[in-house]
């Protein structure tokens, strides 16, 4: 390596030496070297804005492809429940009510567990056990979408239907509130299943990357508090999530941004039916599990619009969520100096 | 330079040597008769040489294919209307059947123990039917003991040609199916939970307790699922199966839709499944790739001819002999090329 280093320096120094002597050739060199940079500089510029070119070709295209939906329905298109491939009328309200509350019972679940997963493996794990616990967070996310799917329907929904969702409906049938988010009859699958789902795949992101950012805590900060006479509890409330609020916040938005996003696992488990029900263990739909679903055998122009209509609508909620992660971090490195 | 020279030269040959490869037909569409389109490919392409290549990717699919021309030919399981035909220049026939079955995941109850009609089935899909102990569905058994659970009604969620057998056979029984709800390849369904294909609504089926689902026949049979008895529109119980499908497609007017589009569904006759299904292929009357055509044509007589006992082999049922016979006088009347000469003629 060393030796192979030492003979390309000495050739340029032969190839300037030589150059050097004939300044006709040295500013045709010079000039090959400003075409190289040019040429260099204008294909990494290429490359930054073909990215842009394929994000407002996206955005254009589904634009273009929803146009005659919207135009059909205009702005009551979100707020309707129907979804009547017989009358060819549609709205998008509940794909767009399954994938929010699945999503949020998603990270509701996965963020506090995420956060005492890490601070469990950063600050309280016998040294032994953290490894192998860190290495099964890594392998669960990795584990692909389609797997939790099966799983889902096969393991874990006839569990639900079976033990957890009689017991909760009968439970909570007098209790107020909890009785209609909870009311039967059970299916197994339903938006609580997908929920819980959801939860288990986005658990890995929130925990490695808090992992990684309450890794990062200067040891001195903690001992200090330590030293001063803190809890744990006092330590982890205290110190080190307000150190880390940045990185926790980044890990949860990418979480979330899976969970909007999920399409097969949920297809597998939500039992795809366009209702908007105020039970969670009802059947819904999300945004995604309608395309996927409904894409390939969608007849009529309306129809694949409408469609087409929904994936724009999730494009923009993402875009939305990634928009106000960006802007409270903003505010907190801001208000942190 | 040299390099190039070889490049274009291999090229060249590889172009011709594949123009003289012998014909593959190209066809797309409906997914429910693939297995055995697939299983007569193979065959012919032993016989005679020649390939069908058929994409399962659904009945819109097809029709949509067809239409661009990108296929010799598209496949559905549910028949284009005549005006619709007119329209794109499309003929239309059936080339095997099937039959749209219940199947059921009750504990205790074997595959054609339980017995349900037509109106009871619809009210089961419009969630007016809540319960296995209802009075309508002990009335239809009255020797079945019969849970006090709730009733999971599983449908597909994607667009299908069984759920449009189905949900056809749901409105030619019940009016109130026919204004609620409608008949279509995707429905609003008012209850139950959707899966994607057979093979997700079987899955469904089978891990939900209480579940009530529709499924190709094949599929009940192949998963050993708990089929329902169907009282018929002669008023007798029937079990699905090649016979009652057969009775139901020998009952049947086929000519008194254009394109042989008759939907199987509540035929008359004693032994008659209610809910049988044929599954139609769409050509051009005047197709732009004469040869290609005319070889469809050829496979599609082989396949009438000596398909049959592949098609019993997979639960599919071959259609009536005077069914075929009307079916190649259409061809040979209406399939030309631009000259007015058939492109299938019975002798070759």
């Amino acid at each position: 390596m060393n030796s192979g280093e030492r003979d390309v320096s000495e050739a340029v120094l032969k190839d300037s030496t030589l150059t050097a002597s004939d300044s006709a050739s040295r500013s045709s060199v010079l000039r090959r070297l400003r075409v190289t940079d040019k040429v260099f500089h204008g294909l990494t510029r290429t490359a930054a804005l073909l990215v842009l070119a394929l994000l407002s070709g996206v955005i254009l295209s589904l634009v273009y492809g929803a146009a005659p939906a919207l135009g059909t329905f205009g702005f009551g298109f979100l707020f309707d429940e129907s979804w009547n491939p017989v009358t060819e009328r549609f709205g998008a309200l509940a794909p767009i009510y399954g994938t929010l509350i699945t999503s949020a019972i998603a990270m509701l679940i996965a963020v506090p567990v995420g956060l005492m997963i890490a601070f469990f493996l950063t600050e309280l794990c016998p040294p032994v056990l953290r490894r192998p616990i860190g290495i099964a967070i890594e392998l669960l996310a990795g584990i692909p979408s389609i797997i939790y799917g099966i799983w889902g329907l096969f393991v874990f929904a006839p569990f639900m239907q079976q033990y957890v969702q009689p017991l909760f409906i009968d439970s909570f049938a007098n209790v107020p509130v909890l009785s209609i988010l909870f009311a039967g009859p059970p299916y197994g699958i339903g938006m609580f299943t997908a929920g819980l789902i959801l939860a288990i795949m986005v658990l890995p992101f929130v925990t490695s990357i808090s992992r990684d950012v309450f890794d990062a805590v200067p040891p001195v900060l903690k001992e200090a508090a330590y030293g001063v006479g803190c809890t744990t509890w006092e330590v982890f409330r205290y110190v080190v999530l307000p150190f880390t609020r940045v990185g926790v916040i980044g890990g949860f938005m990418l979480g979330l941004g899976r969970a909007l996003g999920e399409t097969m696992a949920v297809t597998f488990v939500i039992g795809n039916a366009h209702h908007v029900s105020a039970s969670l263990f009802a059947p819904g739909t999300t945004i995604s599990a309608s395309i996927a679903n409904e894409f390939t055998e969608a007849v009529g122009d309306l129809y694949t619009s409408s469609l087409i209509a929904l994936g724009l609508i999730l494009f923009f909620i993402t875009f939305v969520v990634l928009a106000i992660a960006r802007y409270m971090l903003m505010r907190l490195q801001m208000r942190a100096g | 330079m040299k390099f190039a020279k070889i490049a274009v030269a291999a090229t060249a040959l590889a172009l011709t040597s594949w123009s003289a490869q012998a014909i593959d037909i190209s066809g797309a569409g409906a997914t429910f008769p693939y297995p055995i389109y697939a299983k007569w490919a193979d065959a012919y392409k032993k016989e005679t040489g020649n390939g069908l290549n058929y994409q399962s990717i659904g009945s819109g699919g097809g029709i949509k294919q067809i239409k661009a021309k990108t296929v010799t030919f598209g496949a559905s399981d549910a028949p284009l209307t005549g005006k619709d035909l007119d329209e794109s220049g499309l003929v239309q026939f059936p080339l095997v059947m099937g039959s749209v079955t219940p199947v059921v995941n009750l504990e205790g109850i074997k595959p054609g123990e339980l017995t349900l009609d037509g109106p009871t089935l619809a009210k089961i899909y419009l969630g007016q039917i809540k319960s296995w102990d209802d009075a309508a569905i002990a009335k239809l058994n009255p020797n079945v003991k019969l849970p006090k659970q709730a009733i999971v009604p599983v449908r597909r969620s994607d667009g299908s040609g069984t759920t449009y057998n189905f949900a056809y056979y749901l409105a030619e029984v019940s009016p109130d199916w026919k204004t609620k709800v409608g008949v279509s390849t995707a429905l609003q369904w008012p209850v139950g939970i959707g899966a994607k294909g057979n093979e997700g609504v079987a899955g469904n089926v089978a891990q939900t307790k209480g579940s009530i689902g529709y499924v190709e026949y094949a599929y009940a049979k192949v998963n050993k699922m708990t089929f329902t008895k169907m009282i018929n529109k002669a008023g007798k119980a029937v079990v699905p199966g090649s016979d009652t499908v057969q009775a139901a497609a020998a009952s049947a007017d086929w000519n008194s839709k254009p394109g042989f589009g008759v939907i199987l569904a509540n035929q008359p006759g004693d032994q008659s499944w209610p809910m049988a299904a044929a599954t139609w292929i769409l050509m051009y009357k005047k197709p732009e790739k004469l040869a290609d055509s005319a070889e469809a044509l050829k496979f599609f007589a082989w396949a009438y001819a000596k398909g049959d006992a592949m098609a019993d082999s997979l639960d599919y049922v071959p259609m009536p002999d005077n069914v075929v016979k009307d079916i190649m006088k259409m061809w040979s009347a209406e399939i030309k090329d631009a000259s007015g000469k058939p492109l299938y003629s019975p002798t070759n």
